[in-house]
């Protein structure tokens, strides 16, 4: 396949754009591979890369019930930041912006990453304090966030009232390395990689029934026939408990709607995302102009992949007095994805019940974020069989030994 | 818009006036239950897609909780019974059957204890 380089743009450019290849393959899938990741979106994809990257195993097989990037990789805010208060999570989304950092050089493939800074509005004084406990957390970890005054916040966001009444902006946790995406190339420009690695991936290929022999996996069973496998790796996010259904295992997982919209396009009027977690709204504006907005999720167990309207309804209102043109904005688009909401919300990449299958899901409402990260570790776990520093306190079992990653006071609900 | 029917009130009301508790027929575990108990009783769920028994409370209306039949993959409601069953009623497992076949019905009917 060839690289994608100005000169490449030049020479397609001269021949009416008749060069381009397929920038992954669409093969039948084989009788078995090495290992089988479930699950084509950024999570599983990027398991797949690193598999082939670090640990140099590429008869991989990716396979996607649907279309490559359709679930919640496509259905995001496309937010990047690592301001967590648990080392763990601290690590792990750390790891992730880093790796963004430079995805698009290292994949051929620009991801957009726009490192256009992210504040998290402190709004009660009990924010302020959590907050001014993370910025401290993240310096100690290594993770270049600081505590700003309204001032600070008027100054990088002028568009945002700071004076309530009801909600003032008492200050912000800043990440300045923190920013957004381009959700869908991240999907593309892994399976792209991929599949220059010579890996499979199998789109339209839903997994109907996992075969374990001896508390040990040696295949799943698929629309397009069965196949077999040492190593298979759940990434599915939404659908993660359907899985584990089928290989006999229970998660501590809640799937749930997560919904967000974006606005009719206007000139450009805020370069920061801003979230603010009181009031339950994030927000940033779209290269095409449109403000991306995101809320909390609703709150019944829901796979439809579309929400209620008083959810959509609750965030606007919220948002309209720190962002009073907002009152003014018609909105164009509105959508859901399903996320898994773990007891803790935070995720599991982690050994499972059965030999040879490892989960990485429980990402909830922010997996964007985390897709190289996620990838890099859970690579790790399914290449060695146990998991190193990254993955090692997400295991599914620390809700059996009480170990939570408690995120409540760094992220609330926009986590 | 999702709509519930309080088996208290009788009221039938959008979901805006009810407070979703989460799955149903969950039994407690008592203070010598291993960890593996407390686990499957606070974080292990079945997070079914189809079929599903959860609590709702009618938060804006008589404040109490009741249990409901809901379809997850759809949002079908099958009905909605008073907190202090066992499992669903049999007029809610006929229903079940009607729209969903009689193995979904016999699914939720044999996970909750003492089914009647």
């Amino acid at each position: 396949m060839s690289r994608y380089s100005v000169f490449a743009i030049v020479r397609e450019g001269l021949r009416h754009h008749t060069g381009w290849p397929r920038a992954w393959a669409s093969p039948e899938p084989r009788a078995r591979y090495d290992a089988i990741v479930v699950g084509a979106g950024g999570h599983g994809l990027a398991t797949a890369y690193y598999l082939g990257r670090n640990h140099g195993i590429t008869d991989v097989a990716v396979l996607e019930k649907g279309w490559l990037g359709g679930g919640n990789t496509g259905r995001n805010t496309t937010i990047i930041r690592s301001n967590y208060l648990q080392d763990p999570s601290a690590a792990i989304y750390e790891k992730s912006r880093a790796l963004y950092e430079t995805l698009s050089q290292e994949l051929n493939y620009n991801v957009m990453f726009s490192p256009r800074g992210v504040m998290m509005l402190a709004q009660t004084e009990h924010e302020v304090r959590g907050y001014r406990r993370t910025a401290a957390a993240n310096a100690l970890q290594g993770v270049e966030t600081e505590f700003i005054g309204p001032r600070r916040v008027k100054e990088l966001c002028p568009i945002m009232n700071i004076d309530g009444p009801r909600y003032p902006v008492l200050g912000a946790l800043w990440q300045p390395r923190g920013g957004t995406g381009r959700h869908d190339a991240v999907a593309w420009g892994y399976a792209r990689a991929c599949s220059q690695m010579g890996m499979h991936i199998i789109e339209n290929c839903a997994v109907t029934g996992i075969t374990v022999e001896g508390g040990q996996v040696r295949g799943v069973d698929t629309t397009r026939g069965p196949i077999g496998c040492d190593r298979l790796g759940l990434v599915v996010a939404g659908h993660s408990s359907q899985l584990a259904d089928m290989a006999g295992f229970r998660l501590p997982i809640e799937s749930l709607c997560l919904q967000a919209l974006v606005s009719e396009p206007i000139k450009p009027c805020m370069d920061v995302v801003v979230m603010a977690n009181t009031v339950h709204g994030y927000m940033s504006q779209s290269d095409k102009g449109e403000m991306v907005i995101g809320g909390g999720t609703d709150g019944f167990n829901n796979y439809t992949q579309r929400g209620s309207h008083h959810h959509i309804e609750e965030t606007l209102r919220a948002l309209v007095e720190t962002f009073p043109m907002l009152s003014r904005l018609k909105m164009l688009r509105q959508w859901g994805g399903i996320v898994d909401m773990t007891g803790d919300r935070s995720p599991l990449i982690s050994k499972t019940p059965v030999g040879g299958i490892f989960v990485n899901c429980g990402w909830g409402t922010g997996g964007f974020k985390a897709i190289p990260g996620s990838g890099w570790a859970m690579a790790e776990l399914m290449a060695k069989g146990e998991p190193g520093p990254l993955a090692a306190e997400f295991s599914m079992f620390r809700f059996r030994e009480g170990r939570f990653i408690d995120e409540s006071v760094a992220a609330g609900v926009a986590h | 818009m999702l709509m519930l029917v309080c088996p208290y009130c009788g009221v039938t009301a959008e979901e805006t006036e009810f407070a979703p508790g989460g799955e149903a027929h969950l039994s407690r575990v008592g203070p010598d239950g291993s960890d593996e108990a407390f686990e499957a009783y606070l974080f292990a769920r079945a997070n079914p897609k189809g079929v599903h028994l959860e609590r709702w409370r009618h938060a804006y209306g008589c404040g109490k909780w009741f249990l409901a039949a809901r379809c997850t993959a759809t949002l079908e409601v099958f009905g909605t019974y008073p907190a202090q069953s066992k499992g669903p009623p049999p007029a809610v497992l006929d229903r079940i059957a009607d729209r969903r076949g009689a193995g979904a019905a016999a699914r939720v009917g044999r996970g909750a204890p003492d089914a009647s």
